[in-house]
């Protein structure tokens, strides 16, 4: 009698347990209404060019020079391409070890390792050694990498800022370690506390946890709050002296919408901290190609930084991305165009420039207007998006709403989002995906759709936000307090 | 790059944390061919870390500290002899002349572009106009791009919502380009494919961890790997905490592959309470280089029915066959064939763009087709697809054109043809060559190569040598491999980085050094080996 060879009970039981909400049960619902002829607008996931925002000039073109390097000679190719970009093909052409069709090295090809690290060095003003730096097919696979470093077990724990992007969670469960939550401050603009981090460390230390990293996302992501150069020294003490590696996950760094907190790297803030500290924390770096002002999610380009790790355990980092043999290349020159963009004189600069600053001000002005338009809604409040690319309003769900979700059996916000999907089209994240207190709900939605759709998207969701409201609230109206 | 773990450890660790920890260091079967040490992972212990600034303790990232899965794991393809060869290259970059050879060749990985293989003209005309869409509106574009490649760019443009390449993709990837995929498979099979079994990822390596990390609960769960094998799955099993459980090819027959074989180590492995989850088969094989024959396949897909094993077939090889009475066959048109389908076999086949004619490793595009999972398991599988998000869209396209590519009639489909025939012709001279070469050799055999990249002689090393490598504290084949390298600048890698039957001695060697490159290789290797055995002959 044959064996049935895979049955649902016995698969790894961690990855049963994972959840991802980015692409879960809202996004799969959108799908569906889609097929059926529904236009859908998805703000679910932070992926500028899937709204209409458009790739950078600059590096497509260096990159389709380096795909067709027969084009280089080609008389012709002066017509189509700028002699910058031709020359910027050459030249990363020259970095690889046979074009973009040879794995490179486990780590990224040296060359491009160097352009990043001479940018880490002008960003923070201290020297960054090219051998601490991996490139990986994005920044996620880096996260997953360094977590399975870290995670041997249950018994280890990382702290994870809620809300939280919830690459986080996956990633700790589908590894089989324990989620240590420290909770963002709403009132306080998600601001951090000390306080809280220290008694969720205590409380996971009761339980038998060993914490062994904390996750910082600076800037915030669903929360978009930046941290102050104080908030990270304090964070970077707390790793100190709780003996943890800091994850710092920075791939929204140059998404800054406001001028009070422009974004400093956790790992300026600890070198400037001085010896003994900035020579003891372990720390970790995170950065991509997929957010910023480019937005180059599909390419998968991303990488690592590491401090204060010792070279036996880099050799075993350095040992496991071999075995992946090497991150795509393509996104390799992608990286290194953006960290070595056109300078001033060069013939592409201006247009660079004018694109760059063209979407970061749009994103600043849509920040703005969707905080806003949260706030001008009945039963919505909503933080200033700082930076990232999320807006996060807070949702008063009135009681009968919860009764009326708990009988659909959904869990509250999630109930709230379908129904906005269904009314309006607009496919959200509710916020039980990123982690939230106790009987408080929220939507993430990114600040992405085009600027000119905007004023209609705000206007579609107060709608339905009446609408919704006036059905569920007692005639009293629902009590802010 | 690695380097002897010795230390002490400083700190406290919970000691029923270390106590679970000391069942991954007991080693499963596959540490009598691997090369790994068991790392050192000790100490006094405290549960209570309840005043954290009492004792200092070590930071989280060290050896003693991180995961010993990392710890446990090899990956010989990019090991202990790269790391040697690239020092030696640099000091040849620094010193020319201070080695008795010019350059390092490279003979170790799987890597053809890097050895001066040139893609396929038509397939990077496609990517580089979808790179840059912006220029499918300019007239001087007809000037530099082919027509075809041109249409061809369009369609999948028109396949992607705004045509935007940079766009994270559905996590499966674009559905028009597993449209493209599933109609290559049933092209070549002549059985329908369905594109939403189609899971396209960064190469072919993380579909298969992918699968690891599905099937693999704890150490009692096993995993049927060939010996010797590409050490992915080795590497993987360990990385997901799974025990690896060795099927030795025999080599005496072409490195064939025999259920009565397979049963034995099932049963063996069931004995120790292991529960045996999937087969793994590679095919054409890797290192070895045999490509089944239809009846063999035939036999493995009713052993994998008969036991409940999901079946991982490997087969980035497919393209590469080179021996004019063996043929590839998919293990889907093999079980469909048999008149099993979707109820009777779970079957995950990969295919990648980095091996066959195109050689593109450095795209990392790759797929897997997954049939025969209930649709709650799918539905798990989409889950962890999902938290990457998705896989490089270049790579996506890669792979759709790799499994559609130029037909007869298509404006570039002569020149295609002949890239594509000139490859592949070239890697059969090039895996005669070097076969025979090695025949040639005292006391080396050496199976055909006939399909994959690589050839996987046999060396019959004296005992004095045996001796000699004991003394150096190195295993024989890396002892030969090691000297062969600063003689000569070769670099191949140990057999014992792929496993091996106790007490033989191989090394893989790949068959991607340009033609004009391959004499100079011989001439080299058989001085050196000539030198080699006037030393150490008994």
């Amino acid at each position: 009698m044959p064996l049935k060879a895979l049955d649902y009970d016995s698969i790894n039981e961690n990855v049963k347990k994972t959840q991802y909400a980015v692409r879960g049960e809202l996004y799969l619902r959108a799908s569906e209404l889609q097929k059926e002829g529904k236009k859908i607008i998805f703000t679910n996931v932070g992926n500028p060019h899937a709204l209409g925002q458009k790739p950078l000039t600059f590096p497509r073109q260096v990159v389709a020079l380096c795909q067709a390097p027969f084009l280089l000679d080609d008389p012709n190719v002066g017509l189509i391409f700028p002699a910058d970009a031709i020359a910027r093909a050459k030249h990363y052409l020259l970095l690889t070890s046979g074009g973009l069709g040879a794995y490179s090295d486990s780590r990224g090809l040296p060359g491009i390792r160097k352009e990043v690290a001479e940018f880490i060095g002008r960003r923070d003003g201290y020297p960054s050694d090219p051998e601490l730096i991996f490139l990986t097919d994005g920044a996620s696979k880096g996260v997953m990498q360094m977590l399975n470093t870290i995670i041997r077990g249950e018994g280890d724990g990382v702290l994870v800022p809620v809300p939280q992007y919830p690459l986080y969670s996956a990633a700790i469960t589908l590894l089989g370690g324990t989620l240590v939550p420290y909770y963002l401050e709403e009132t306080a603009n998600w601001g951090l506390d000390v306080n809280d981090l220290q008694r969720s460390v205590s409380e996971a230390r009761r339980k038998g946890i060993t914490l062994r990293a904390m996750v910082i996302i600076n800037p915030g992501n669903p929360t978009g709050q930046c941290l102050s150069q104080a908030n990270l020294r304090e964070i970077l003490n707390f790793c100190y002296h709780e003996n943890l590696v800091l994850l710092g996950d920075e791939v929204y760094q140059q998404n800054i919408y406001q001028d009070e907190r422009p974004f400093i790297s956790s790992r300026k803030v600890l070198l400037d901290m001085g010896p003994p500290i900035s020579k003891e924390v372990q720390l970790i770096s995170f950065h991509t190609v997929s957010k910023g002002y480019w937005g180059e999610c599909g390419q998968r380009g991303g990488y690592f930084e590491m401090t204060n790790i010792p070279p036996e355990t880099v050799d075993e980092i350095y040992k496991v991305s071999s075995i992946s043999l090497s991150p795509n290349v393509p996104a390799q020159i992608f990286m290194g165009l953006m960290v070595n963009p056109p300078k001033p004189g060069d013939i592409s600069y201006d247009q660079y420039v004018r694109e760059s600053q063209g979407i970061l001000e749009s994103l600043r002005r849509r920040a703005r207007l969707m905080t806003d338009g949260f706030n001008s809604c009945r039963n919505v409040v909503c933080n200033f998006t700082e930076g990232a690319m999320y807006s996060f309003p807070q949702i008063r769900l009135p009681p009968k709403a919860i009764e009326a979700a708990k009988r659909a059996g959904k869990v509250a916000d999630v109930f709230y989002c379908l129904k906005l999907l269904e009314a309006t089209g607009i496919s959200t994240v509710p916020g039980s995906g990123f982690g939230q207190k106790e009987g408080v709900f929220h939507l993430r939605t990114t600040i992405l759709p085009a600027e000119e759709d905007m004023p209609a998207i705000m206007e579609s969701f107060k709608k339905f936000n009446v609408e919704f409201m006036e059905q569920y609230e007692d005639h009293r109206g629902y009590s802010r307090m | 790059m690695r380097k002897s773990v010795a230390g002490r450890l400083k700190n406290a660790l919970a000691l029923s944390y270390q106590q679970n920890h000391r069942r991954w260091f007991l080693s499963s079967s596959h540490s009598r061919f691997f090369s790994s040490s068991p790392p050192v992972l000790d100490s006094a212990a405290s549960t209570s870390m309840a005043n954290s600034s009492s004792s200092p303790s070590p930071s989280p990232l060290t050896l003693q500290t991180i995961n010993p899965k990392v710890l446990k794991c090899e990956y010989a393809v990019r090991g202990e002899i790269v790391t040697l060869a690239q020092r030696l290259q640099e000091e040849l970059q620094k010193n020319p002349g201070s080695h008795p050879f010019d350059e390092i060749l490279y003979c170790n990985i799987g890597n053809p572009q890097s050895l001066g293989q040139q893609p396929i003209t038509f397939f990077r005309e496609v990517l580089a106009l979808c790179d840059h869409p912006a220029i499918l509106d300019k007239s001087e574009t007809q000037g530099l791009f082919s027509a075809d490649a041109i249409e061809r760019a369009w369609q999948i443009l028109d396949q992607i919502p705004g045509r935007a390449t940079g766009a994270y993709s559905h996590s499966q990837g674009i559905k028009g380009l597993r449209d493209a995929i599933a109609a290559g498979i049933e092209a070549r099979d002549g059985y329908p494919a369905n594109p939403n079994d189609i899971f396209l990822t960064d190469g072919a390596s993380p579909a298969v961890h992918m699968m690891m990390q599905l099937l693999i609960r704890s150490e009692k769960d096993g995993i049927l790997c060939p010996i010797p094998q590409y050490p992915l799955y080795s590497a993987s099993i360990a990385l997901h905490g799974g025990t690896l459980v060795p099927y030795y090819l025999d080599e005496a027959s072409g490195w064939g592959l025999e259920t009565f074989e397979l049963k034995k180590q099932l049963e063996a492995a069931k004995s120790k309470g292991i529960s045996v989850r999937a087969l793994v088969v590679i095919n054409p094989g890797n290192p070895t280089g045999q490509v089944l024959a239809e009846g063999n396949q035939r036999d493995i897909v009713e052993f994998c029915k008969q036991e409940g094993l999901v079946l991982l077939a490997d087969e980035v090889y497919q393209e590469n066959v080179y021996v004019p009475d063996k043929e590839f066959h998919s293990f889907k048109k093999v079980s469909r064939s048999m008149g099993y389908g979707e109820e009777d076999i779970a079957l995950v086949s990969f295919q990648s763009v980095s091996k066959g004619y195109y050689g593109e490793c450095g795209k990392r595009g790759g797929y897997m087709e997954v049939t025969g999972f209930s649709a709650d398991i799918r539905e798990q599988i989409y889950k962890v697809a999902s938290v990457n998000l998705c896989s490089n869209i270049s790579g996506q396209i890669l792979a759709s054109l790799v499994m559609s590519p130029p037909k007869v009639g298509d404006e570039s489909y002569e020149s295609y043809r002949a890239e594509r025939d000139g490859i592949l012709s070239s890697l059969a001279r090039r895996a005669k060559t070097l076969e025979d070469a090695f025949n040639n050799l005292e006391g080396i055999t050496c199976n055909k190569a006939e399909g994959a990249m690589y050839l996987f002689p046999c060396i019959n090393l004296p005992q004095k040598a045996i001796k000699a490598a004991e003394a150096a504290k190195t295993a024989p084949d890396a002892f030969y491999a090691h000297r062969l390298l600063n003689a000569t600048g070769i670099v191949f890698v140990p057999g014992s980085g792929f496993g091996q039957i106790p007490g033989t001695w191989h090394f893989r060697c790949t068959i991607l050094p340009q033609e004009d490159k391959i004499p100079a290789i011989v001439s080299r290797l058989t001085d050196f080996h000539k030198g080699f055995m006037d030393e150490f002959r008994d």
